[in-house]
């Protein structure tokens, strides 16, 4: 039987991998990936069957737990934004020495454009630099069967498998014809301990064995139906994953297609459509993965345009515009800009606790001109906006502390780091340690609202234990403060900010209030259940 | 037939049950649909926009092209004008015409609404205004809603009354009846 549902891409895959007998998730929450598990929490069938779903602290954490999961026999999938894969990439290129035993499937979505990131990385070349097999949906329908693709292909090449994602794809919504669920996997161990023992002579004959599965999974790659060649005539074009919609909206007739869903890339294909072509363009949402390594299967007298020779834009994600102004039409806008407007950035809710931190920061901090504060990811990453300005630098989860440590190291004071408490756990707690044990001169502003509120209020890993982790770190007792940042506290919170700042070692204040966001779904679920 | 449309307004109006209830209608009424959201950071107070795209053939791209947008639906008559380049050259405007002023250069109330209705096809009403005078606050974007109904060749008002319920039905009856009398009073606010 068969239904038609409106699903977000996110959404899709999340229903894909459910109905191709899903036994856990694991993810961190990052935009734009977080809908895909929080739709397997709230999936009834998830319930039914016990699918493990709880977020996890970090992507490593997941991608390990994950494995674990694949090597009992089960499959799990592992979700993140694209950055997540730096987190996780030990685990993640380590997974495919080991290799796995249960599907194991791993989406990563990218930004390109950076609507909610630091940077527009490209994970496929993750998955390249891992030697695994990488699926790229080109729509949502897509999304929904590629991931029972994915999981049976990760069980008969033993390999984990990147899905990877974009912004476009992963938040747009279109109907989606979906099937009957397929049972889960039963309990069965891996038993090769020649396999997952990575000692250097377990491990060098799993790499060469790696290596040498990379013809099958190209031969594979070279028949799979999600990469298709239509030919023509004249220019042949080259559309990876969602670019495939942008060309087939604005592409003139009678040109040659190579539809790109699963790598390797098929050299097969690539060298087709170049023999019936005259040139060709490779349109990539992303980095110029495939652009690159075609230059260098057809060698340098063949034309070969797209990112890299700027027939495409360099940066940001492709559209319908700069898609049709590579194939010489531009769709010119009809009514010009307007003139009565202004930006409108994204800004800290009225009532949240990080305003109220930002303001007694900034009002001690006017009297410390040589004073530095390093921030890091999440909200409060807002408060180098208007009106607040109060942070000078926002980098990587975690790098507040440990950069206001090092810049201390150098000679910086006062070193303040700002950082959320999903962040805190996510990344920050090595690096207290690293500052505890070095005794740095750092003040460090744990904003704590109970939730990780940027990505929409998921649980924090962290939550009630903060004071209990920073004294375990070996902060000391008479240094580690928790406050209420409210507007009639601002003298309490100025008067420990100042006494800290003028302790030569670490010290860590804790303001604690909930997310004004989380506060009031809860107060609505209150009412609605009364 | 095809109609596209760009959806306005700032993180928190209540853009995104628009987009859902004309998706529901859409798909109930057969027809395809792709409707782009962007979620995360700019939720909170800043401009937020969907593409919301409707045809009787497949649609490929997520995003509508520049010049391509049947409609611009905005929540926010600063936030329908930031979106004009991709209004088309017959394409209509429908909007609050209610400034939401948290940005301390909003441009001039009386410039803004007089560039805006300059435009060949616009309509504006204060729909907070409206809602409030129905005691029904929290509907404003079904007033809103309402007042497209009429630039929805591809879905008729049955079809957008039909889904209203549909959506709205597990948050109760008088949720359902509030945005029902929202959008009626957007609809024939016009007449």
């Amino acid at each position: 039987m068969t239904e038609k549902k409106l699903l977000l891409g996110d959404e899709a895959l999340a229903l894909g991998a459910l109905h191709a007998g899903l036994s856990g998730v694991y993810a961190y929450p990052g935009t734009p990936s977080t809908e895909i598990t929080e739709y397997i929490q709230q999936a009834p069938l998830a319930r039914e069957r016990g699918v493990r779903s709880r977020w996890c602290t970090n992507e490593k954490t997941a991608m390990e737990a994950a494995l674990g999961m694949s090597y009992a026999g089960k499959r799990a999938l592992v979700c993140m934004k694209h950055v997540g894969m730096n987190v996780c990439a030990d685990a993640f290129v380590n997974a495919g020495v080991t290799g796995v035993k249960g599907g194991l499937v791993v989406v990563a979505a990218d930004d390109p454009s950076m609507h909610s990131s630091q940077n527009e990385q490209d994970s496929r070349f993750y998955g390249k630099f891992a030697l695994v097999p990488i699926l790229e949906p080109s729509n949502q329908q897509e999304c929904y069967e590629m991931m029972a693709e994915a999981f049976r292909l990760s069980e008969e090449v033993r390999l984990p498998v990147l899905m990877r994602m974009v912004t476009r794809l992963a938040h747009s919504r279109a109907a989606v014809t979906v099937g009957e669920p397929l049972p889960q996997n039963g309990l069965e161990p891996d038993g090769e301990r020649t396999r997952w023992v990575l000692l250097p002579g377990n491990a060098k004959r799993q790499y060469a064995a790696l290596v040498a599965s990379q013809p099958d999974l190209l031969a594979r790659a070279e028949a799979s139906p999600r990469n298709s060649l239509a030919l023509g005539k004249g220019l042949g074009v080259i559309a990876c994953g969602i670019a495939y919609n942008y060309v087939r909206e604005v592409m003139p007739e009678g040109i040659s297609l190579l539809k790109i869903s699963q790598y390797p890339l098929p050299e097969r294909l690539v060298r087709e459509l170049a023999a019936a072509s005259s040139e060709l363009l490779v349109v990539e949402d992303g980095q110029p993965f495939v652009e690159e390594q075609v230059k260098a299967i057809l060698g340098a007298g063949y034309p070969v345009t797209g990112r890299l020779t700027g027939r495409l834009p360099r940066t940001g994600e492709l559209n319908p515009d700069n898609v049709a102004a590579a194939f010489g039409r531009p769709a010119p806008a009809v009514h010009a800009p307007a003139h009565n407007l202004a930006p409108r950035p994204p800004q800290l809710c009225q009532g949240c606790g990080h305003r109220d931190v930002y303001a007694a920061l900034n009002q001690v901090l006017a009297d410390f001109p040589t004073a530095r504060v390093f921030g890091d990811i999440g909200c409060y990453t807002l408060g180098a906006l208007p009106p607040y300005r109060a942070i000078d630098t926002c980098v990587d989860m975690g790098a507040s502390i440990t950069m206001a440590k090092g810049a201390a190291d150098a000679g910086v004071h006062p070193a303040v780091a700002v950082i959320g408490d999903s962040t805190f756990t996510h990344s920050g707690m090595t690096s207290l340690l690293d500052a505890v044990n070095d005794g740095a001169a750092i003040t460090v502003i744990l904003s704590d609202n109970l939730t990780t509120a940027m990505t929409g209020g998921q649980d924090s890993a962290g939550t009630h234990k903060f004071e209990a982790i920073c004294l375990a770190l070996g902060v000391e007792r008479e240094h580690l403060h928790v406050v209420v940042p409210l507007p009639k506290n601002m003298e309490e919170i100025t008067r420990i900010i100042r006494e800290e700042l003028a302790y030569k070692g670490v010290s860590v204040i804790i303001p604690q209030r909930e997310c004004m966001q989380t506060l009031a779904r809860r107060n609505r679920q209150m009412r609605a259940t009364q | 037939m095809k109609t596209d449309i760009k959806l306005a307004g700032v993180g928190g109006q209540g853009i995104l049950s628009i987009a859902t209830v004309i998706g529901e209608a859409a798909t109930a009424a057969g027809l395809n649909l792709k409707q782009a959201e962007v979620h995360g950071m700019s939720q909170r107070g800043g401009d937020v926009q969907s593409d919301l795209r409707l045809s009787t053939e497949p649609i490929f791209s997520d995003q509508i092209p520049l010049g391509g947008a049947d409609l611009i639906l905005s929540m926010e008559p600063m936030e329908a004008l930031r979106y004009l380049p991709y209004l088309a050259a017959d394409g209509a405007v429908v909007t609050s015409s209610k400034p939401f002023v948290n940005i301390p250069n909003y441009p001039e109330e009386n410039a803004l609404l007089a560039e805006l209705d300059a435009l060949p096809k616009v309509t504006r009403m204060d729909i907070d205004a409206v809602a409030k005078g129905l005691q029904a606050p929290r509907s404003a974007n079904m007033v809103l809603l309402g007042m497209a109904a009429r630039h929805l060749g591809i879905l008729s008002p049955a079809d957008l009354r039909t889904a209203i319920r549909t959506v709205f039905a597990r948050k109760g009856e008088q949720v359902v009846a509030d945005n029902l009398k929202a959008f009626d009073a957007g609809y024939e606010g016009l007449q």
